[in-house]
C-alpha cells in the first residue's frame, strides 16, 4: 500500500459516497440515475486497482478476501444502479414512487454501497461496525421506500431486528477489546484485526470466548443465519427489486467476511473454545430450514429470500469447517451465488413489472409470452439450484467433498438440503417460465435490458467451466490469507 | 489504574450509577403508563450521563465528558420530549398498554440479571472489579431492554427498550479503561440516526394506521403471506 497522507484505497468506498451526497443535493432524478452509474462505476474501477494495493495500516486492510468482496459488490452495485434507472422510472409511472422518493432511492442506493464497501476495508473493528450500520440504515430507508402498509412493516421488522443484532455486535467488539487489553494496551490496537491477529495467542479466552458469542449473533443477524433471519423475507418482498438484488448478495457477505475474520481470531487462540462447531451449526441450521421454507410461498421474491438465507448458511458452514479447501469453496460460493441471485432479482423484478404482480399465479408462462425475460430468469434459477454449466455446481460440490473428507457424517444432511432445495427451486421455474402464459399488462422486456443479468451469467458460467488460472490463485490467497 | 474495590470512592459511586440504572432497567419494565415510560427513559439516560462523566474524571479520559454531554443533552432531554411531544399530539398522553404481567416480566428480568453476572463474573476473573461489575451490570441493562421490546407491543414502548438496549452499551464501552474515542462516535452516530430513522417510521405509521400497535401491523404481514 502507498503511504502518504491521501490512501486512494479511500477512493473505493468514497466515490460512491460522494456520489451519494450529489445526488441528494441536486433535485432532479433522472440526473441522480446518472449519478449513480457514475459513482458505483467509479466505485467499481477503483476497486479493481484493489489487488495491487494489498497491505494494512492502522484503518484500513487490503487483503485478497476483502479486496475480492470488494471488487464483487462494487460490480453488483455497478450492475445494479444500471438496471434500476430504467426499474425506477417505471415504478414512477406505476405510482408506487413519487418524484421525491425516486431522488431519495438513488441516494439510498449509493450510499449503502459506500457503506458496505468501507466496512469490508476497514482494519478497525469500530468502523467496521458504523459503517455496516449506516449501511443498515440505508437499506432499512431503502426497503421502507414504497409507502405500502407491507413496506413499512417489512422495514420496522428489518431495523428492530438487525438493529438488536448490531447492538449485540458492539457489546461483543466492547468485550473483545477487554479481551485483548492486557496484550496490546489500551489504544487502537485492541480493536484493529492485524494486530489483534498478531496476539491472539495472548488475548484472553475467558473473554474472547463471550465476545465470540456476542459477534456471532450480532453479525450472524446480518448474515440471515437461522433463527436469526426473520427480516431478511419481509425486505426481499417488500423493498424495490433492486434493493434485494444488492441486499441478497453484499450484505451477508459483509457479515460473512467479518465472520470469518473472527473465525481466524478465534482459531489461533489455543485457550479458546472452537470457533467451528457453533458456525456450522449455524449454517447447516439454515440450510435445513430455509430449504423446507421454500414450500407455501406465493410471493416469488420472499420465495428466493429463502433460497439466499439458504445459500448464506452454505457459506458459513463451510467457513465453519475452516480447511483451506472449504474456506476457498466458500469464497467462491459467496461470489457466485452474489451474481447468480441478483440476476434472478433482476429478471423477477422485470418480470413483475410485465406481468403486474409478483405472486407466483400472476408470472407464468414466461417463455412463452416474453422469451428473452423467460430465458434469463430460466439460467438464473439454475445457476442458483447449483445445476452445470453454472459455477455454483462447482462450489457446492467442493463444499460437500470437504465436508466429506472432515466431517462425514454431516454430509448426508448438507447434501439433503442442496438437494431438496435445488428440486424445489427448479419445480417453481417450470412455473414461472413454462405453462399458459398470464396476461401482460406491463411493457415488454427487450434483450438489451436484461443485459447486466447476463453479464453476471456468463461471469458465473465461465468460472465453472474454466475457471482461469489467475482467478483460482487468488481464491486460493484469499483463502490462506485467514488463518485456521 | 491499581486495583480497585470496594469501599474506594471510584468504585463505590460507578457501582452505585451502574446500579441505579438497572434499578430504572425494571421500572421501565414494568410500568405501564406511556408517558412515565418515557421520563423513567430519561431518567435512565441523565444516570448514563453522571456515569459518563465519572468515568472520565476517574479513568483522566476528557473524551468520556464528551459522551456524557451527548447522553445529557440527546437522549435525558431532547428524544424525551419529542417523544412526550408527539404522544400529546396523538392524545395518548395518558394512555396505558397491556404487556406481561408484572410477577412474570420481573421474573424474567431477575432470572436475566442472575444470567449476566453467571456469564460476566466467571470470565472476567483476571479483569480489575471495576471493569467486571460494570460490565456484569450492563449486560443486565441490554438484556432488559431486549426484554422490554420482546414484551412490549406498541411501536413507542419497543423504541424505548430499544434506546434503554443501547444506555447498557455505553454503560459498558464507559467502563472499560482506554477504549479509543472511536466507540463513543460510532454509539452517538447510531442513537443520532437511529433517532431520525424511528420518527420517521412513528410519522408514516401514525399517517397509514392511526395507531402504533404493531400486531396490527403483523396481521398485514400475514394477510399477505
Amino acid at each position: 500500500m502507498t503511504p502518504g497522507w491521501f490512501n486512494p484505497v479511500l477512493l473505493v468506498p468514497g466515490i460512491p459516497l460522494a456520489g451519494a451526497l450529489l445526488a441528494a443535493m441536486v433535485q432532479d432524478s433522472r440526473f441522480g440515475a446518472a449519478v449513480a452509474i457514475i459513482a458505483a462505476a467509479g466505485g467499481f474501477a477503483a476497486a479493481c486497482m484493489l489487488p495491487s494495493e494489498l497491505g494494512s495500516t492502522l484503518f484500513l486492510l487490503i487483503d485478497p478476501a476483502s479486496a475480492h468482496l470488494s471488487m464483487l459488490t462494487a460490480f453488483v452495485g455497478l450492475t445494479t444502479a444500471i438496471y434500476s434507472r430504467r426499474y425506477i422510472a417505471h415504478e414512477l409511472v406505476l405510482g408506487r414512487l413519487d418524484e421525491r422518493r425516486v431522488r431519495r432511492y438513488h441516494v439510498l442506493l449509493l450510499s449503502f454501497l459506500g457503506f458496505m464497501l468501507l466496512t469490508l476495508l476497514s482494519n478497525n473493528l469500530g468502523i467496521a461496525w458504523v459503517a455496516l450500520e449506516a449501511a443498515t440504515i440505508s437499506a432499512v430507508l431503502g426497503v421502507g421506500l414504497p409507502r405500502t402498509a407491507n413496506a413499512i412493516e417489512a422495514s420496522w421488522k428489518f431495523f428492530i431486528i438487525c438493529g438488536v443484532g448490531i447492538a449485540m455486535a458492539l457489546f461483543g467488539t466492547v468485550v473483545l477489546y477487554l479481551a485483548a487489553l492486557p496484550a496490546l494496551g489500551p489504544g487502537y490496537g485492541a480493536m484493529t484485526w492485524t494486530e489483534l491477529a498478531h496476539a491472539a495467542p495472548q488475548i484472553r479466552s475467558t473473554l474472547l470466548n463471550l465476545a465470540f458469542v456476542f459477534l456471532l449473533v450480532g453479525y450472524g443477524t446480518k448474515a440471515a443465519l437461522v433463527p436469526l433471519h426473520s427480516w431478511m423475507p419481509d425486505a426481499h418482498a417488500e423493498g424495490p427489486t433492486p434493493i434485494s438484488a444488492v441486499l441478497s448478495g453484499s450484505v451477508l457477505n459483509v457479515a460473512l467476511l467479518l465472520i470469518l475474520r473472527l473465525r481466524g481470531l478465534m482459531a489461533a487462540n489455543s485457550m479458546a473454545i472452537d470457533p467451528g462447531p457453533p458456525i456450522m451449526a449455524l449454517g447447516l441450521l439454515s440450510v435445513l430450514f430455509a430449504t423446507f421454507s421454500l414450500w407455501g410461498k406465493r410471493d416469488v421474491k420472499r420465495f428466493f429470500a429463502f433460497s439466499s438465507i439458504e445459500q448464506s448458511g452454505l457459506a458459513a458452514f463451510a467457513i465453519g469447517l475452516g480447511t483451506t479447501g472449504a474456506i476457498f469453496a466458500a469464497l467462491l460460493h459467496m461470489t457466485l451465488h452474489t451474481l447468480a441471485k441478483s440476476a434472478v432479482y433482476q429478471a423477477v423484478g422485470r418480470a413483475a413489472h410485465r406481468k403486474g404482480g409478483q405472486h407466483f399465479s400472476q408470472i407464468t408462462g414466461l417463455i412463452a409470452s416474453d422469451p428473452a425475460l423467460g430465458i434469463t430468469l430460466a439460467a438464473a434459477v439454475i445457476a442458483v439450484a447449483g445445476l452445470p454449466p453454472f459455477g455454483l455446481f462447482a462450489s457446492e460440490v467442493l463444499i460437500i467433498s470437504e465436508t466429506l473428507r472432515t466431517l462425514p457424517w454431516l454430509t448426508p444432511l448438507l447434501t439433503l438440503g442442496l438437494l431438496v432445495g435445488g428440486w424445489k427451486l427448479m419445480s417453481q421455474l417450470v412455473t414461472l417460465c413454462l405453462g399458459p402464459p398470464t396476461e401482460a399488462k406491463g411493457p415488454a422486456a427487450g434483450w438489451l435490458t436484461m443485459m447486466p443479468a447476463w453479464l453476471h451469467l456468463a461471469i458465473i458460467a465461465v468460472l465453472g467451466f474454466a475457471m482461469p488460472v489467475a482467478v483460482a490463485n487468488w481464491l486460493v490467497a484469499a483463502a490462506r490469507v485467514m488463518p485456521s | 489504574m491499581e486495583h480497585i474495590g470496594f469501599g474506594a470512592l471510584p468504585y463505590d459511586f460507578a457501582h452505585l450509577l451502574g446500579g441505579v440504572m438497572l434499578l430504572l432497567s425494571f421500572t421501565l419494565l414494568t410500568q405501564r403508563r406511556i408517558s412515565a415510560t418515557i421520563a423513567t427513559y430519561a431518567a435512565q439516560a441523565l444516570t448514563l450521563a453522571v456515569a459518563a462523566c465519572w468515568q472520565g474524571w476517574v479513568q483522566n479520559e476528557p473524551a468520556l465528558y464528551v459522551t456524557g454531554a451527548i447522553a445529557f443533552v440527546a437522549k435525558g432531554v431532547f428524544i424525551p420530549l419529542m417523544l412526550q411531544r408527539s404522544l400529546a399530539r396523538l392524545h395518548l398522553r395518558g394512555a396505558r398498554e397491556e404487556a406481561m404481567g408484572i410477577f412474570a416480566s420481573m421474573a424474567l428480568g431477575v432470572a436475566l440479571v442472575v444470567l449476566s453476572i453467571m456469564v460476566v463474573l466467571p470470565t472476567t476473573m483476571q479483569a480489575g472489579a471495576l471493569t467486571r461489575e460494570d460490565l456484569a451490570l450492563a449486560l443486565s441493562v441490554v438484556l432488559l431492554g431486549l426484554l422490554m421490546m420482546i414484551t412490549r407491543r406498541t411501536a413507542f414502548t419497543q423504541v424505548i427498550g430499544f434506546m434503554s438496549l443501547e444506555n447498557g452499551l455505553i454503560l459498558a464501552a464507559v467502563g472499560v479503561a482506554g477504549m479509543p474515542l472511536v466507540v463513543e462516535l460510532s454509539v452517538a452516530v447510531l442513537v443520532l440516526v437511529g433517532f431520525v430513522v424511528f420518527g420517521a417510521f412513528l410519522k408514516r405509521m401514525d399517517t397509514h394506521f392511526h395507531s402504533l400497535d404493531t400486531s396490527v401491523l403483523d396481521q398485514v404481514a400475514s394477510e399477505n403471506r
